[in-house]
């Protein structure tokens, strides 16, 4: 619907939702330089790279507006995400160099 | 003609709209989430490769180039969300100029790529082979950020066109939303290639 009558900016929602991502980013970069081991960065990250995406989605694509539509959106992309993780158990395999070992 | 008269009378029989939102929007969030998918097949593929091989490089030595082009494009999605605010109001002529700055936006980024691509190049970085260790790391991180690059084109290209059709009357607020979607989606895509494929790969210590 092309709304223009009675419509309410939401400027100020949006550049705090904008702050907060930009605020996680440097985190993610903060945590990059950080003495931890790579398993442990990697799980940090993404687990910010999520909360990043999740307030991208609900704010700026306003997926907060539409709860069916949100869920239609995360149990369609969690379940390919999670299809695609089918193949992980073989990396950990070919890790040791020895991609037929028991 | 309304719509009505055009399905002969029996418009209020049809369907309602899924999820109650414009046809064209909806098709737009299944393009989203089909791209999710390939984004998310190149990202899961490119963890495989690097989980499965011994002498993974990490070449970047500096985030500062990274941390500009992550600013500049989260950015671009604030001024996005200014164009939508600006046409819903019914003020086009600052919609229009909202829209070409989150489009400058893009294309700054997009030439900030282009140069990090070349520096690397220039060190002897190519798809098949690199000097730090597996050839692996060029195909994949050319695939993963050229994919990403492709889409911050287009979505440039889209950006100046749907922008000057609204300018020119043609299309509507909503129209300016749903190219909005494309461009945050854009956005939300570099917020996992941006610590998975350079943070992860900085080469500052071994861990």
């Amino acid at each position: 619907m092309a709304m223009t009558e009675g419509h309410k900016s939401s400027a100020g929602k949006y550049v705090v939702v904008y702050v907060c991502i930009l605020a996680i980013a440097a985190l993610q970069f903060v945590i990059a330089y950080s003495n931890i081991t790579g398993p442990q960065m990697f799980t940090r990250m993404l687990i910010l790279a999520v909360v990043e995406a999740a307030l991208a989605l609900l704010f700026f694509m306003h997926l907060s507006d539409s709860r069916g539509l949100l869920w239609f959106v995360v149990i369609f992309t969690v379940f390919v995400l999670l299809t695609l993780q089918y193949g992980w158990t073989d990396s950990f395999r070919l890790s040791g160099g020895v991609p037929w070992a028991k | 003609m309304s719509h009505a008269d055009t399905m002969g009378g029996h418009a209020g029989l049809m369907e309602k709209p899924a999820f109650a939102i414009p046809a064209k929007k909806m098709a737009m969030w299944l393009f989203i989430i089909a791209d999710t998918a390939t984004f998310a097949g190149c990202l899961v593929a490119y963890g495989f490769l690097r989980n499965a091989t011994p002498n993974w490089p990490r070449p970047f030595h500096s985030i500062t180039n990274v941390a500009i082009m992550t600013f500049i494009l989260v950015t671009s999605s604030l001024t996005m969300l200014f164009a939508i605010d600006a046409a819903r109001m019914g003020n086009k002529g600052k919609a229009f100029n909202w829209t070409l700055i989150t489009a400058g936006g893009g294309a700054l980024f997009a030439l900030l790529h282009v140069r990090e691509w070349l520096a690397l190049i220039d060190e002897g970085m190519t798809l098949f082979k690199n000097p730090w260790g597996t050839g692996l790391f060029g195909a994949a991180f050319f695939s993963i950020t050229g994919l990403h690059l492709l889409h911050v084109t287009c979505g440039v290209i889209a950006l100046v066109a749907v922008g000057i059709r609204y300018q020119g009357g043609r299309y509507n607020a909503d129209d300016l939303e749903i190219t909005g979607l494309y461009w945050h989606f854009v956005d939300l895509v570099w917020m996992f290639v941006v610590p998975l494929v350079y943070l992860l790969n900085l080469g500052h210590f071994g861990h």
